[in-house]
């Protein structure tokens, strides 16, 4: 495994094996009296966030403790940056203080990359504009897995604003390195530009049409619409979007009880997702959030733990 | 140690490992094993055979099961993996840990039987002891070894072992297990042989 976590597209199938294989682990955890593994004591990791975020934000730092290392949240509103400070600037504060792992979340797309080059932590990309949030990808992969055994030859469907997406990104160079067969759907105004050749390169598929889609599906993905991301424009009405993109009680009966929805949260009810789909009882939801501490348990410690891990 | 005996070395072409333990040795020492641990506890009343990973857990099965024999009731075995409380984690890559497996009931109250194949330098044990802790509150905590080699590096000693072999540090000691490996046997090299311990 590579001494960062930038993008889910720096992970090979073994990285990904050994990652589940520990979360695996790692979850029984959850369900102990003593939520408290020795492995990363002494070590930091620094949260630092820059944009908005509670169950990612709120999972690497219950993951972080729960392998007792010292986590330390910073947000990007009310720090340094928020008085003028350069991100460079921030950062290498931060990293002169000793720590040994950055978990970072930015607005722009590569920020994570970019600081990655400066400092000596290892870094974890939380999420950089609208380009990627591997860990998120990885505890959708690890959700899927856990219910349909493998996801090698599966069909996964990933439906709404592909364009602000960057969960949508890391999920399908995820779930094409896991071997998944996966369809895009998106009007085309949320399909992002150059979708054309980048999915040839990748290897799915894009879609207008959600219903002719949905009878094949082994998985339904749906994303968020991301209306802080969206200056308008892209879909005439909410109710406009939720006939042609949403998943409604209509397209549930279509899926049947046994498909898996999957949700990245936070969901938009009864935009992009039915209530009647979000409750069902083959909503993973609940599941996606609590995998996520698994994941994140099982990231920190591979990047963390060894020799190679920063001291 | 005792120089290697002409009789039995070598009989790996590649190394001069021997043979000290056969099958039927095996099988020999877990069945006393297993007695000593009914003797100890007075039957089979609370005990919990916990394996550390991954022969231990073999082994763990194997004394359950003969005490379940004699004693005509269920003993309860399980795994407790120490990767995560190892002393040595970060002077080597990060090993993912391996499974962990205690009954519902937990470790409360129970006399707790740790199982292993090797005791070298107590380290594991130490580790092992850490990892239990974390799980509960036994009444008592046992150690049963097949080999003790000696070379301890903290203050443990195993309350049950099947062979003590006085060995140098330098040589290597080899427990091969059916379940993992095909054969039962317990060997010891001069030298380096793969997955030697």
């Amino acid at each position: 495994m590579k001494k960062h976590l930038l993008s889910a597209a720096d992970l090979t199938v073994d990285d990904v094996a050994t990652l589940f294989t520990t979360a695996a682990e790692m979850h029984d955890v959850q369900h102990r009296e003593v939520k408290k593994l020795p492995a990363l004591r002494g070590r930091t990791v620094i949260n630092l966030f820059f944009e908005d975020s509670t169950r990612t934000r709120s999972s690497f730092e219950i993951a972080g403790k729960w392998l007792s290392a010292d986590t330390i949240n910073i947000a990007g509103k009310g720090s340094s940056a928020s008085k003028g400070e350069s991100l460079r600037d921030t950062v290498m504060t931060i990293a002169s203080m000793g720590v040994d792992a950055v978990v970072m979340r930015h607005g722009a797309s590569g920020a994570a990359l970019q600081v990655s080059q400066w400092i000596d932590a290892a870094v974890i990309n939380a999420g950089d504009g609208t380009h990627e949030h591997p860990t998120q990808a990885l505890l959708d992969a690890y959700t899927l897995t856990r219910r349909l055994g493998t996801l090698e030859g599966r069909h996964v469907v990933l439906v709404g604003d592909l364009t602000h997406s960057r969960v949508f990104r890391s999920n399908v160079l995820l779930l094409a390195t896991l071997g998944a067969r996966v369809t895009v759907v998106a009007p085309p105004t949320l399909m992002p530009a150059g979708v054309e050749t980048w999915s040839k390169d990748v290897g799915f598929a894009t879609s207008y049409d959600l219903d002719e889609v949905l009878p094949t599906a082994d998985a339904v993905m749906m994303l968020r619409v991301q209306r802080e991301r969206m200056s308008g424009g892209y879909f005439p009405t909410s109710r406009e979007y939720t006939v042609g993109y949403g998943l409604t009680r209509d397209r549930l009966a279509v899926l049947g009880p046994d498909v898996p929805i999957c949700h990245p949260g936070p969901m938009n009810r009864g935009l992009e997702i039915a209530a009647d789909a979000a409750d069902a009882a083959q909503s993973l939801v609940l599941d996606q959030v609590s995998a996520g501490v698994a994941v994140r348990m099982s990231v920190l410690y591979h990047l963390l733990a060894g020799e190679g891990g920063h001291a | 140690m005792p120089a290697p005996d002409p009789a039995t070395a070598p009989d790996d072409p590649v190394t001069d490992a021997r043979t000290v333990l056969d099958g039927s040795d095996i099988n020999r020492a877990l069945t006393r094993i297993a007695h000593e641990i009914l003797e100890r506890n007075k039957g089979a009343e609370g005990l919990l055979v916990l394996g550390i990973p991954s022969r231990g857990v073999d082994l763990a099965r194997r004394i359950a099961s003969r005490i379940s024999q004699t004693e005509g009731v269920d003993v309860p075995v399980g795994s407790l993996d120490i990767t995560l409380y190892r002393d040595d984690l970060r002077r080597q890559p990060a090993r993912g840990p391996q499974h962990t497996e205690v009954p519902a009931d937990g470790v409360d109250g129970k006399v707790v039987v740790l199982v292993d194949d090797v005791l070298f330098s107590g380290r594991t044990v130490r580790a092992a002891l850490d990892a239990l802790a974390d799980l509960g509150r036994p009444d008592a905590v046992r150690l049963a070894v097949l080999v003790d080699r000696g070379h301890r590096e903290l203050p443990i000693r195993a309350d049950h072992v099947g062979k003590n072999l006085p060995s140098a540090r330098t040589e290597r000691v080899m427990v091969r297990l059916t379940e993992t490996d095909g054969h039962d046997e317990v060997r010891i090299a001069g030298s380096w042989e793969g997955d030697a311990r």
